[in-house]
């Protein structure tokens, strides 16, 4: 049995504007210490996927499907079960350490609360503790930090102690949705390899969320590729980045800043948008930014077929994608 | 406190102008309230034709009015009068106004919806009028009054507390409390409450001046403080009738219920910069 086993997921959430579709039939399962990266561009539907697992949607939203944890449906789950298991068996770092720390506590107030919550641990046992993961996740003097405010930290040492949060009670899973994103160049690596050797040494199952192939090149046993809320790619990292079959694929990895390029070079982006998705288009939603297109893709959605083991696509031309990888589809 | 500047609170309070003023105001007022407890210089009570209209003295040191009593002890105990049926009536509206807000933004759906379309109908009517209103469904009296001026400040509690606390809902470190287990309830006292502390504080500094304004009000109408208890507002009604013979009768008690309003207002107004450097930044 799976750790995590995704079947059939969709979420639609009411706007202003309509029901947007964020996530449609979604299907995808980890076992326990594998990680998975879930990448496309910004609007895909990835921070959605994230909330779901996690139970936290937005009111006004539908979800259906199945999202078995440890054999569980957590679709099915009242709420109370649901707060039992975040922060204690399921763990999420977000995107944003400047924010995702409540101005007004201190730091060794926010690292003891999972504790003193989940762990049933006394005050004195939650500070020693949270003085053992500080310093676990590279915070210097971690004794006096604790009575710190947030804002007397930096970014970085923000999202390691929000890293130190989410593993302080050693979670099955740890969904990092996009946990680099807002922060200097210089301090992202620090911060995926502290994430990384966290969970190897906690054995985790990690879904690590980037709109950058880069990031999740290096961090994962397992990609998966979304766009307009769908998979279009999945398969080991491996064998993804040898294949590269979707267009869509072919099409982040030009767009990902590649080692000994030149400061100068500008990045190639994918013409186009990401579709709305409260009026998605009939057919394969990559349809009007494809340059291999037809009046097929219009019309019908293509499946998600194997090409091997464990690697699957939905296109209808990915003979053409790969003759045409060479030059580059989107050249 | 939680601010970005280097300023401690007692030097942000010494900073603030309008705090030191408004907080002097009031403070003079809890004072002469607190004195009146135990001592007034004469007594606000007792009738005394033989002294009526007394100029300003040693013995009545603003004078005495048409019934004798003396004016400066009548003012100290209007003072209490006052601020108790205040303290009582911002009191009623913080406890349920605020909690009713809170729930408002940690349930939402039908609940919000439910406490919202009340606060909206109890809205619809000024301070005053809906005091008008209730005093005289439940009659006048000063116990009846405290109820009026509570009852109005519950919906304007509610609508500020459900308006900001849902402000603070959308804020990414609560998403994080969630995503680390904590239920709506743990979540709004540990992180929604603390965040709108400052905002309570200062909007029940000015309600605390409305409810003043309002219990002078009422008492003028004869709906609120009964006789012979002393209060600002019976006194101005009382004065009226005598306004050209002799105005001063009317005018401290004016002065009085001046002094609190604007007093409070600046607390306020300088609870806000002090509590919150940032809010006041903006304006
Ligand atoms: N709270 C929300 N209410 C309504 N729509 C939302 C909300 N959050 C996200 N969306 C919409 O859902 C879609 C997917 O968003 P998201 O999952 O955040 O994308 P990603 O994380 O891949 O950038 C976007 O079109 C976004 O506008
Ligand atoms: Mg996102």
């Amino acid at each position: 049995m799976p750790l995590l086993n995704v079947t059939g997921l969709s979420v639609t959430l009411s706007t202003a504007d309509g029901a947007a579709r964020a996530v449609r039939d979604m299907n995808f399962s980890l076992e326990k210490g594998e990680t998975l990266g879930i990448v496309g561009e910004s609007g895909c539907g990835k921070s959605i996927t994230a909330l779901a697992l996690m139970g936290l949607l937005p009111e006004r939203s539908e979800t259906t499907g199945k999202i078995e944890f440890n054999g569980e449906n957590l679709l099915q789950k009242p709420e109370t079960e649901m707060c039992a298991l975040r922060g204690n068996r399921m763990a999420m770092i977000f995107q944003e350490p400047m924010t995702s720390l409540n101005p007004v506590h201190t730091i060794g107030r926010q690292v003891m609360e999972p504790l003193r919550l989940h762990k049933n641990m006394t005050r004195a046992e939650a500070k020693a503790e949270a003085v053992r993961l500080l310093d676990r996740v590279g915070i210097p003097n971690p004794q006096e930090r604790l009575g710190n405010y947030p804002h007397q930290l930096s970014g970085g040492q923000r999202q390691r102690v929000m890293i130190a949060m989410a593993l302080s009670c050693s979670p099955d899973i740890l969904i990092a949705d996009e946990p680099t994103t807002a922060l200097d160049v210089t301090i992202q690596d620090q911060i995926l390899e502290l994430i990384q050797s966290l969970v190897r040494e906690e054995d985790m199952a990690l879904i690590l969320i980037s709109h950058d192939l880069g990031v999740i090149s290096e961090n994962t046993d397992r990609i998966m590729v979304m766009y307009g809320g769908a998979a279009v790619e999945t398969g080991p990292t491996e064998t993804f980045f040898e294949a590269l079959s979707h267009p869509y694929s072919q099409g982040l990895f030009a767009a990902m800043p590649k080692l000994g390029m030149g400061r100068t070079s500008r990045l190639m982006t994918i013409p186009g948008v990401v579709p709305d998705l409260i009026n998605l288009p009939s057919g394969c939603t990559f349809t009007d930014r494809c340059p291999l297109a037809t009046a097929e893709c219009r019309n019908s959605a293509p499946p998600l077929r194997q090409l091997t083991a464990g690697h699957n696509v939905a296109c209808y031309h990915l003979d053409k994608a790969r003759t045409m990888k060479a030059e580059g589809l989107f050249a | 406190m939680n601010s970005s500047t280097s300023l401690s609170f007692l030097a942000r309070c010494r900073r603030s102008r309008s705090f030191m003023v408004g907080g002097v105001m009031t403070g003079f007022l809890l004072v002469c309230a607190a004195v009146s407890l135990f001592w007034t210089p004469g007594s606000a009570y007792d009738i005394s034709i033989a002294n009526r209209f007394l100029p300003p003295s040693s013995t009545h040191w603003l004078g005495t009015d048409q019934f004798g009593r003396d004016i400066v002890s009548m003012l100290m105990t209007g003072t209490q009068n006052s601020i108790a049926v205040a303290v009582v009536a911002v009191s009623i509206g913080l406890a349920v106004g605020v909690s009713l807000g809170l729930l408002a933004a940690a349930r939402r759906g039908w609940t919000e919806e439910l406490i919202m379309r009340f606060s909206d109908f109890s809205f619809a009517f000024p301070a005053i009028l809906s005091a008008i209103m209730i005093t005289a469904i439940l009659g006048p009296g000063g116990v009846n009054s405290i109820l009026a001026i509570g009852l109005y400040n519950i919906p304007v509690f509610a609508r500020l507390v459900r308006g900001t606390a849902n402000a603070i809902w959308t804020r990414e470190f609560v998403m994080a409390a969630r995503a680390s287990g904590k239920d709506r309830f743990r979540i709004t006292f540990e992180h929604i409450m603390p965040n709108i502390l400052s905002i309570i504080i200062v909007q029940a500094t000015i309600l605390f001046a409305i409810a003043i304004l309002a219990e002078a009000a009422l008492s003028y109408l004869g709906l609120g403080t009964q006789p012979p208890h002393p209060s600002w507002g019976r006194m101005l009604n009382e004065a009226q009738a005598l306004m050209f013979l002799d105005p001063w009768q009317a005018i401290y008690p004016g002065i009085a219920i001046a002094t609190a309003v604007f007093g409070l207002n600046l607390l306020g107004d300088g609870l806000r910069d002090v509590l919150d450097p940032r809010l006041s930044r903006k304006r």
